[in-house]
């Protein structure tokens, strides 16, 4: 049996320190190496993809990124890593691990538990984004693009807006262009207080809107554009979002 | 009875150097004698003329009333509530009585049967002042009670208690010295919380509980924690109610450092200024966390207990600036009950 890559991630050192402890004393009964441990899900996701992890243990709250939401971007990765969650206390997503069969254990960790954890996870069933959904529907912080070995992650605030092009979701932000394998439906539901749509498809930032111009004929006839902070492209306003458009820039 | 009542509050005398005491004396007395003016009088005309007969009686007998409650108070304070009780009803007679002959030059007769009127007047009314401040004192008690309760709760509050034990078994191996020290610090906290408390303490002892506390989370949270405290070395005898700072203190740490990567300072700043003490806690403000909730429970708590034992004098207010959260508190001066 090969040893079983792990990656801590909590943003507690000492907690970093106990859980270390602990895979020290399973070592025995279950041969691991530790790939890694990172303070906040942003490292984490760099060093999972990096060293192929195979579990990942991973603290609920954190500050930058939640625990939940760290496991929703490793979900896009060719071959993601089983989580085992931890918490000190929270009613909520206990409650939501239970229904779901997801893995979890509570600080303080006993070494028994996290031994069942480990080899439970060595064959465990895979995490869905559904699942992570329903444990957490906050929105997520950042959006994540899985390229070559890498974890691009662009934080949701810095999109200007986000365009369905056949089976991918452009996101542009000032400084470049990302593609996503998710639907401009789901995003509009997650991310509704921060995009809005203009067109069929197209999301945009409720915040980067600067104002609307008269634009160029479309379909037969003159329509509006929208005309966007930080980006030099008018993207036009459909005639169905038109009224919605117009109640936010008037 | 005894069992299930031990968190009301016990009788006592009001504070009658307190400013809100003073005038809801004053308010309360002559809103009895308008309504008892009101009541002896048959029409309109005849009301305005008894209230200036009863005004013009009762006044002065109230004002030398509260001088002498004023002057006497700290050793009013030292009775048992009856005998306290008993003290105050003997000067409201007395002052009345004294003050008797006033009422001849009002018009009236003088007469022995009017002096014992004057005297069952004043003895009523006292008891109805006494009776009004017993059932507000009565209605305050819950939040005392609550106070503790929800102290207790706070301090157990799970993620505090499992996150500390955490780390406390991180330190074990490598540190036991350490360890030892914040178990030392854990027990103490816990049995501050667990004592009764209803009386006011002294502020030293609240700001030793709030650093026990601010030990536990440097233990978790490191460099993250900063804390800044600017405190005037004049104010560590001064009276507060127990359990002030600590739930604001964790507030700050629960609210504003948990939530940041970058460490956050928190700022604690005590002063005293004449007869007022000002205590002004800031703490890094993160507007993407205010879903994390607890906040308001802690922070009506604390009103409700600075009104039951500062009544208008003390005052506590928050806002937003500059990114940070601050509550200002303001209260009286006092090293004596």
């Amino acid at each position: 049996m090969t040893a079983l890559r792990v990656v801590i991630v909590d943003d507690e050192e000492p907690a970093r320190n106990r859980l270390r402890e602990l895979l020290e004393d399973c070592r025995a009964e279950l041969p691991h190496t530790i790939a890694g441990e990172a303070a906040n899900g942003v490292e984490g996701l760099q060093i999972v993809t990096a060293s192929e992890a195979e579990v990942v243990l991973v603290d609920i709250h954190m500050p930058q990124m939640s625990g939940i939401e760290f496991a929703r971007h490793l979900q896009i990765l060719e071959r993601p890593p089983a989580v085992i969650f931890v918490t000190a206390h929270d009613r909520y997503a206990v409650e939501a691990f239970e229904v779901n069969a997801v893995d979890y254990l509570t600080k303080p960790v006993r070494a028994v538990r996290l031994l069942t954890a480990l080899k439970k996870a060595a064959t465990g069933a895979r995490l869905t984004r559904g699942v992570l959904e329903s444990i957490d529907p906050a929105p997520r912080r950042y959006f994540s693009v899985a390229e070559r070995g890498r974890m691009t992650l662009v934080r949701v605030s810095d999109v200007v807006y986000l365009r369905a092009e056949l089976k991918y979701v452009t996101l542009r932000t000032r400084g470049g262009e990302y593609l996503v394998e998710e639907s401009l439906t789901q995003l509009e539901q997650e991310f509704g207080g921060v995009f809005v749509r203009i067109h069929r498809n197209c999301l945009v930032a409720r915040q980067s809107i600067r104002g609307v111009e008269r634009g160029a004929e479309t379909e037969g006839e003159v329509g509006w554009s929208v005309v966007l902070e930080g980006v030099e492209e008018k993207l036009p306003v459909s005639r169905r979002q038109w009224a919605q458009v117009k109640s936010l820039v008037s | 009875m005894q069992s299930i009542r031990q968190n009301d509050l016990p009788d006592a005398l009001p504070n009658f150097r307190n400013l809100g005491v003073m005038s809801r004396i004053l308010v309360s007395v002559n809103a009895l004698a308008l309504l008892f003016a009101l009541a002896r009088s048959r029409e309109i005309g005849e009301f305005a003329a008894k209230v200036t007969e009863i005004a013009g009686s009762l006044e002065p007998i109230l004002l030398v009333v509260i001088i002498l409650l004023y002057a006497g108070s700290t050793l009013l304070e030292r009775l048992a509530y009856v005998h306290g009780l008993l003290a105050v009803l003997a000067i409201v007679l007395a002052v009345t009585a004294a003050l008797f002959p006033l009422r001849t030059l009002l018009g009236g007769s003088g007469e022995g049967r009017e002096l014992v009127w004057s005297l069952a007047h004043a003895a009523l009314g006292t008891g109805a002042i006494a009776w009004y401040f017993h059932l507000r004192n009565r209605a305050f008690s819950p939040a005392i009670s609550e106070a503790r309760l929800q102290a207790l709760q706070a301090r157990i509050r799970p993620h505090f208690l499992f996150n500390t034990l955490n780390a406390v078994l991180s330190l074990i191996r490598k540190d036991p010295k350490r360890a030892e020290g914040a178990l030392e610090d854990l027990a103490a906290l816990f049995r501050t919380v667990m004592v009764d408390n209803r009386q006011l303490i002294a502020l030293g002892d609240e700001l030793s509980l709030c650093r026990q506390y601010l030990n536990l989370e440097q233990l978790r949270l490191g460099d993250r924690l900063r804390v800044d405290w600017r405190l005037d070395p004049a104010i560590e005898e001064a009276l507060v109610p127990p359990m002030l700072l600590q739930p604001l203190v964790e507030n700050a740490v629960y609210h504003g450092i948990e939530p940041g990567i970058a460490p956050g300072v928190i700022e604690v700043r005590i002063e005293r200024r004449d007869d007022r003490l000002w205590l002004q806690l800031a703490n890094p403000y993160h507007e993407d966390y205010q879903h994390r909730q607890g906040n308001h429970m802690a922070l009506a708590n604390i009103r409700e207990r600075l009104k039951l034992h500062f009544d208008v004098e003390a005052s506590l207010d928050t806002r937003i600036a500059d990114g940070r959260y601050e509550i200002g508190i303001a209260m009286p001066y006092r090293t004596s009950l």
